[in-house]
């Protein structure tokens, strides 16, 4: 018995010795020398693999970092600057810091301000829909509701607000990979660099007709009017088909295109509450006449119902804004509380 | 009995609902603002010609073809041009269109005749023949609107042996070619001898299916005044009017994956397409008007109407009796390849053939259920795809498994849809992966043009 056992044990093992040493020398053989940093890099890369760089996930993008002369060109947007900075420590290369892109959904037609006239029963795929017919409302450019961008996001940074129907983006988890603005039919979603405190200046309408027909399909779109783009001295508003676009790099975020919109069109986030009151345009501006003429500047609410008519439907758009705002007023606050920690 | 020809792959049996078969044509009143879309045919859009202000007579050129498959497009009433402007069309998009105010009276462009007098001499030769039919913008009226003068000049090295008159109207409802078989019996006689000569063909069959014996038995009557035009009944069956399907059906020839009816010798023209072609070469009449049917199986009045094209259906729709209570959804078109509409502003097209409605209760789909791979849309589908498969490979974006699976191949009947048991979105998606993919294969091709 033993004998039987003995045997077998020492024939495994001079099988085992001979196959080691025959892979040993195929291993040195079929060598294949591969830049060690590209297993460093890859590491310190986010593993998310979503092709938000351009390379066909984060393995591809270590290598094409390691060929690279410089890293000009080469931007990770989910790890950001921080990842960056480590892949250029790798390398033993300088790199650029970048300012932090979000996406935008730039379409502001929720329920109450786009008629909805026909229903579409057919599948929940924006794409189908697009390529059906121009939609449940009379603008053509808007959004469609089905929610492509939300199922294309691998970060859960985008979510359907069912009280609008238009898509949300959640800035603190948007990596600004890209996935989204691919998947819009419409190309309604945009990446936008923000700007100090992770503030933004926006047109929230890519609807292309003239007034007209624009303001009756939809409550909030741009008219084309070109108010903004007189009001900026920047030159960061250029004006086409109809619609004005707001330049995210030569914005300085001095609101004065915002002020001006008539519809309300032109969007800004993460700004602090203004004086007397936040994101009513018109009505601020009416109470600061009203004030300066009876002499009083300390702000003081707006009683809506003194408002003429016409500013009634801003009222609804602050309303549909509001957990965007709230969100912004608490981030604004947490930032200030930092500076304040940082000065003492 | 020998047993009538039909297709042999696929088809489905939807009811056919010819309500209005025994209706005569009536002519509909001229719109007040007659809306002209520079795109009522395939391809480029016309190039517009006239500006504001402008006074045009009926029947004169406003805009014209801007392309090798593009159609000239005429004014269909006499009056003012109030605009150029967008103007929402059955797609339910906004597409440039001229807006004329209709005057009281209708003064005809010159060299048009308007008489109904039977013009059976054709002195005009192939060329001339071609070049009077761009002239006249004509577009293949089944629905397509494929502008005719392109098919009736085949590539070089390919040559035609049958011209295939389509009177199949395999779309329940429908009834503008029936109707037109009886009525114009004669004009589509003449315009199938022209359609030959243009063609240099001798030989013509018309395809009708049995559910129009009157219309078989009239044309048959009359075809022996005519030579070398015989009348084929079908067994019904749709997609039977799909030129593949017909010349499948009439001839057993196979048009090839990504081919064209002029690879086996054929040339496929719809009855309303042909009627418009004998206007066009005898008559110098430019297409301004077509046959739609009003129809629905709640509709108290089914009828068929003459209607100048740019007429609102909202208009059309006032005259025919109103839309009837109870309606659910209204299809520009016939209820299988048709559009549903989103407005009733929508004017008449070159392609509106007809103008269905639909009670609340049948205007719903269904909710969908997952694939139960029973195969039905497998067995229904002329033209041999997997369309199950092409829906999820399309839902999952693998469009080069839908390219090697031939999704161009796609006909979007609707047969695929209309059978599935669990009421899947089947064309929906095969639409959206045909698209793209033939967006990808225009690309490689501009590349390749390119280099």
């Amino acid at each position: 018995m033993s004998e039987v056992l003995l045997n077998s044990i020492l024939t495994l093992g001079a099988v085992a010795v001979v196959s080691a040493i025959i892979l040993y020398f195929v291993a040195q053989k079929f060598k294949v020398e591969e830049d060690p940093r590209i297993d460093d890099i890859e590491e310190a890369l986010p593993s998310a693999n979503c092709g938000g760089c351009g390379y066909p996930g984060c393995r591809a993008f270590a290598e094409a970092c390691a060929k690279a002369d410089n890293l000009d060109n080469l931007y990770c947007p989910v790890g950001g600057n921080d990842v960056m900075k480590k892949v250029a420590e790798i390398l033993g290369m300088e790199v650029q810091e970048q300012r932090r892109q979000v996406a935008v959904v730039r379409c502001a037609g929720s329920y109450e301000h786009r008629e909805h006239h026909n229903v579409y029963e057919g599948p929940e795929n924006c794409a189908v829909a697009h390529q059906l017919y121009g939609g449940e409302t009379d603008c053509h450019y808007g959004c469609l509701g089905l929610a492509d961008c939300v199922r294309a996001c691998d970060f859960d940074a985008l979510h359907m607000d069912e009280k609008t129907g238009l898509p949300v983006v959640d800035e603190d988890k948007c990596t600004a990979c890209g996935a989204c603005v691919e998947a819009c039919p419409r190309d309604i979603i945009e990446l936008r660099v923000l700007g100090k405190r992770d503030r933004k200046i926006f047109v929230s309408c890519i609807n292309e007709d003239p007034a007209g027909p624009a303001k009756k399909a939809c409550s909030v779109a741009c008219i084309g009017c070109g108010l903004c783009y007189d009001a900026c001295k920047f030159d960061a508003i250029t004006m086409y088909d109809n619609l004005a676009y707001i330049d995210d790099k030569k914005c300085v975020l001095c609101r004065a295109c915002v002020e001006v919109c008539p519809t309300g069109a032109i969007w800004e986030v993460n700004f602090p509450p203004r004086k007397p009151k936040p994101a009513k345009k018109k009505a601020a501006a009416t109470a600061k006449k009203a004030n300066e003429t009876k002499g009083q500047t300390t702000a003081k609410p707006i009683n809506i119902s003194d408002l003429p008519k016409e500013d009634k439907p801003k009222e609804e758009k602050t309303e549909a804004k509001q957990p965007e705002v709230k969100q912004d007023e608490n981030k604004t606050e947490e930032k200030k509380n930092e500076t304040n920690e940082n000065n003492n | 009995m020998v047993a009538l020809k039909t297709f042999k792959k696929g088809g489905v049996h939807p009811a056919d609902n010819k309500f209005s078969a025994d209706k005569p044509f009536v002519k509909a009143p001229l719109p007040k603002m007659a809306i002209i879309h520079v795109t009522q045919h395939l391809g480029a859009p016309a190039k517009v010609l006239v500006k504001k202000g402008d006074k045009v007579k009926t029947g004169q050129l406003i805009a014209e073809a801007s392309g090798f498959i593009s159609a000239n497009i005429h004014s269909s009433v006499t009056g003012k041009v109030m605009k150029i402007d967008n103007a929402i069309d059955a797609s339910g998009y906004k597409k440039t269109a001229i807006y004329i105010k209709t005057d009281k009276e209708e003064v005809w462009e010159d060299g048009i005749d308007t008489s109904d007098d039977l013009v059976k001499d054709i002195p005009y030769s192939p060329q001339e023949i071609v070049e009077k039919v761009k002239k006249a913008g004509v577009v293949g009226m089944g629905g397509a609107t494929f502008p005719t003068n392109v098919k009736l000049t085949p590539p070089p090295g390919k040559k035609a042996e049958y011209v295939i008159i389509n009177g199949v109207e395999c779309e329940p409802y429908l009834t503008v070619d029936h109707r037109t078989m009886l009525e114009k019996g004669h004009e589509l006689m003449v315009g199938t001898k022209i359609l030959m000569k243009a063609l240099g063909v001798d030989k013509a069959i018309i395809g009708i299916e049995n559910n129009k014996p009157d219309a078989i038995e009239y044309l048959t009557k009359i075809s022996k005044e005519y030579g070398g035009i015989t009348i084929q009944p079908l067994k019904m069956k749709y997609p039977q009017g799909g030129e593949k399907q017909l010349i499948n059906a009439i001839l057993g020839r196979e048009v090839p994956s990504g081919g064209l009816p002029i690879d086996v010798g054929v040339v496929v023209q719809n009855v309303g397409t042909t009627v418009a072609v004998y206007k066009a070469v005898q008559k110098n009449m430019p297409l301004i008007e077509r046959t739609v049917t009003v129809s629905g199986t709640n509709f108290p009045n089914p009828a068929n109407y003459i209607v100048r094209i740019g007429t609102p259906i909202k208009e059309l729709v006032e005259f025919a009796g109103g839309v009837p209570e109870n309606t659910g959804k209204i299809i520009a078109g016939g209820p299988m390849t048709g559009k549903a509409l989103s407005s009733l502003d929508v004017p008449v097209q070159k392609g509106t053939s007809g103008v269905i409605f639909f009670p609340e209760e049948a205007a719903h789909r269904k909710p969908y259920q997952d694939c139960i791979r029973c195969a039905k849309c497998v067995s229904v589908c002329p033209s041999g795809l997997e369309p199950y498969l092409l829906m999820t490979v399309t839902e999952k974006q693998m469009y080069d498994v839908a390219r090697k699976n031939h999704i161009t191949d796609c006909i979007e009947c609707g047969s695929c849809s209309f059978i599935c048991p669990t009421y899947r979105p089947l064309l929906d998606y095969i639409r959206l992966g045909k698209k793209t993919v033939m967006d990808q294969i225009r690309a490689e091709r501009a590349q390749k043009q390119k280099k």
